[in-house]
């Protein structure tokens, strides 16, 4: 074995695969450029080339492939959410993923779980039920179960009635999986290269050139292109990118943060959730515990990590996991998360012409990279917004239409 | 950031305290387009670097306001809100108001699709 993998290694046929070509120089145009070469931006850019025959695209990353809240996330994919809009939306995605390994030769070690969403109140069960009743009407799998019925599923997790805040059941939700983020940036990657798209890492968009309310051109740190269409994904730097096009977002950029315990071996296989003492836990592949909350209690654009965080999320994840006091913390890390009110995303038209959005991920975009990418590339390509995608106009602000998510987003992921 | 410094009870952990927006003029509701009212609800300036904003220290209730900068997380001024808010301010309708809030009170009754869809307890 160790001189077979010699043989290979010193073997000059035998090259790593290259992904991505060398950078070169920025072309002096582009019929979209697509600002942010996270999951949603690449996801965009390998959708334009498969669907729409649109190649003459370029990713402007300003440092590197998914090094945003695409490398940061905790990977939850699911759909069980509470509004139909929402549902119908999220479920496309979860569809698209599926077969993304395949789709892009990539593994992305799709790993479906199943997701409980403890509820520890009556109004908790309530949300749950309704949750339920919601997904089961659009045809996504979800349902409500017991303690009787937790104790068989989940036998590690705490079910004593003698903590601060008992299981009284959970949504039920078998899609619910894992995935690995940094395949999903790169396989996408990947495969829009090889279909034409170029990617530019280190290029940071500078400025935006907007004559008659219509984008013209943009300023990088590699000099100025002009363009066709842009597509702005840059996640927690939304406001300040929009802003260099000349309008503002209802968004609030806020950190959130994650963890990670040392390895060991498959013992934890679902993914639960608690809204109310708001933690996620689930194991990845590698064998660690990788753990969650919600955003922390102010906006900033930062991405320290706090003993405030890491103390609320133990103290939940003991009562609910007594077994986890054994095992150290090994990683604690933080993205910015683009918040917005109704916690849903803001996609399609902007205030100026050929300057579409995708933004307002705050904690739970990962789950929607193949479907935003593959909807704001029809966007783009069409000059149309596809109907899946009307209700989360950035429009519904003015007209007070939101798509209130808090209830299954909040916290979960 | 681990401690504020309250302009009421001076340093106290950051724990103590709520954040609670952007300082922005408040417009007179009676007065403004509906487009600008939502403005003024939802949209954000969300700015890189200095701002002034609203923060309440929740064991004695007492709002302030702080100069914060966003980028390195450091408050480096807090004061008392008269400071920027000399006069008291009255949201008055104006003259013919009668018929103006009740033709808005209407509109708001059909606007409760949305509000009850935004305001669905959650189980956080
Ligand atoms: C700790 C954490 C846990 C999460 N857990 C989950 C989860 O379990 N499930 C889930 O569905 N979602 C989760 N999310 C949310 C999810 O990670 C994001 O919503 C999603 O990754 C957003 O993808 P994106 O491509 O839009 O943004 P990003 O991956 O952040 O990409 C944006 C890119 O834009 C670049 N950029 C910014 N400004 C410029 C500029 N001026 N010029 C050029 N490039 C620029 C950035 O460098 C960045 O690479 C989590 C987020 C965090 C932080």
């Amino acid at each position: 074995m160790v001189f077979g993998l010699l043989k290979y290694g010193l073997n000059p046929r035998f090259h790593p695969k290259e992904f991505i070509k060398e950078s070169r120089d920025l072309k002096p145009s582009y019929d979209v450029v697509i600002i942010g070469g996270g999951g949603h931006g690449l996801a965009a850019a390998y959708y334009l080339a498969r669907d729409w025959g649109i190649t003459n695209v370029a990713v402007l990353e300003k440092s590197w492939l998914g090094g945003g809240n695409t490398g940061r996330n905790t990977a939850i994919i699911r759909s069980n959410y509470l509004t139909p809009e929402g549902v119908e939306f999220y479920d496309e995605s979860v569809q698209l993923y599926k077969n993304l390994s395949q789709e892009l030769d990539y593994n992305i070690l799709y790993s479906e779980r199943g997701h409980f969403t403890l509820a520890h109140t009556d109004s908790a069960i309530r949300t749950s039920r309704w949750r339920a009743e919601v997904n089961k009407h659009l045809g996504v799998n979800s349902e409500v179960v017991y303690r009787d019925d937790l104790a068989q599923m989940v036998p590690l997790l705490n079910l004593s009635e003698d903590v601060r805040y008992p299981v009284l059941g959970a949504l039920y939700h078998p899609p619910g999986a894992i995935a690995r983020h940094d395949a999903v940036a790169w396989g996408y990657a990947g495969r829009a290269a090889e279909l034409g798209a170029e990617i530019h890492q280190n290029t940071e968009v500078i400025g935006i050139n907007v004559e008659n309310d219509k984008v013209i051109s943009l300023e990088t740190n590699k000099g100025t292109v002009t363009c066709g269409k842009v597509l702005q994904a840059v996640a927690g730097q939304s406001s300040e990118v929009s802003r260099l096009a000349g309008f503002d977002l209802p968004i609030r950029t806020i950190p959130l943060q994650a963890c990670v315990s040392l390895p060991v071996k498959p013992i934890l296989d679902p993914i639960i959730v608690s809204g109310s003492l708001h933690v996620y836990i689930s194991q990845s592949d590698r064998g660690e515990f990788v753990m969650g909350g919600s955003t922390d209690p102010y906006p900033r654009y930062q991405t320290s990590s706090s003993l405030d965080f890491m103390e609320g999320l133990m103290g939940h994840i003991l009562e609910l996991l007594p077994f986890m006091g054994e095992l150290p913390v090994l990683r604690q890390w933080a993205g910015l998360a683009d918040m917005t009110p109704d916690f849903s995303p803001v996609m399609g038209e902007t205030p100026v012409q050929n300057y579409y959005i995708d933004a307002g991920w705050g904690t739970w975009g990962f789950k929607a990279t193949c479907v935003s990418g593959k909807r704001m590339a029809e966007t783009l390509a069409t000059g149309v917004t596809p109907k899946i995608l009307e209700p989360f106009a950035l429009d519904r602000f003015r007209t007070f239409d939101l798509v209130g998510e808090k209830g299954a987003a909040s916290v979960g992921h | 950031m681990k401690i504020i410094n309250c302009p009421l009870n001076g340093q106290r952990n950051a724990q103590e305290f709520v954040y609670g927006g952007e300082v922005e003029p408040h417009p007179n509701p009676h007065l403004v387009s509906d487009d600008e009212w939502a403005s003024y609800v939802f949209i954000e300036k969300n700015l890189s670097g200095k701002v002034l904003e609203w923060w309440c220290h929740v064991p004695t209730a007492y709002w302030f306001i702080a100069e914060r900068d966003t980028k390195l997380d450091e408050i480096f001024k807090t004061y008392d809100p008269s400071k920027i808010f000399k006069e008291r301010i009255d949201f008055l309708p104006p003259e013919d108001s009668s018929k103006k809030t009740t033709e808005s009170a209407v509109n708001n009754m059909h606007n409760t699709d949305s509000i009850k869809k935004n305001t669905t307890e959650g189980n956080s």
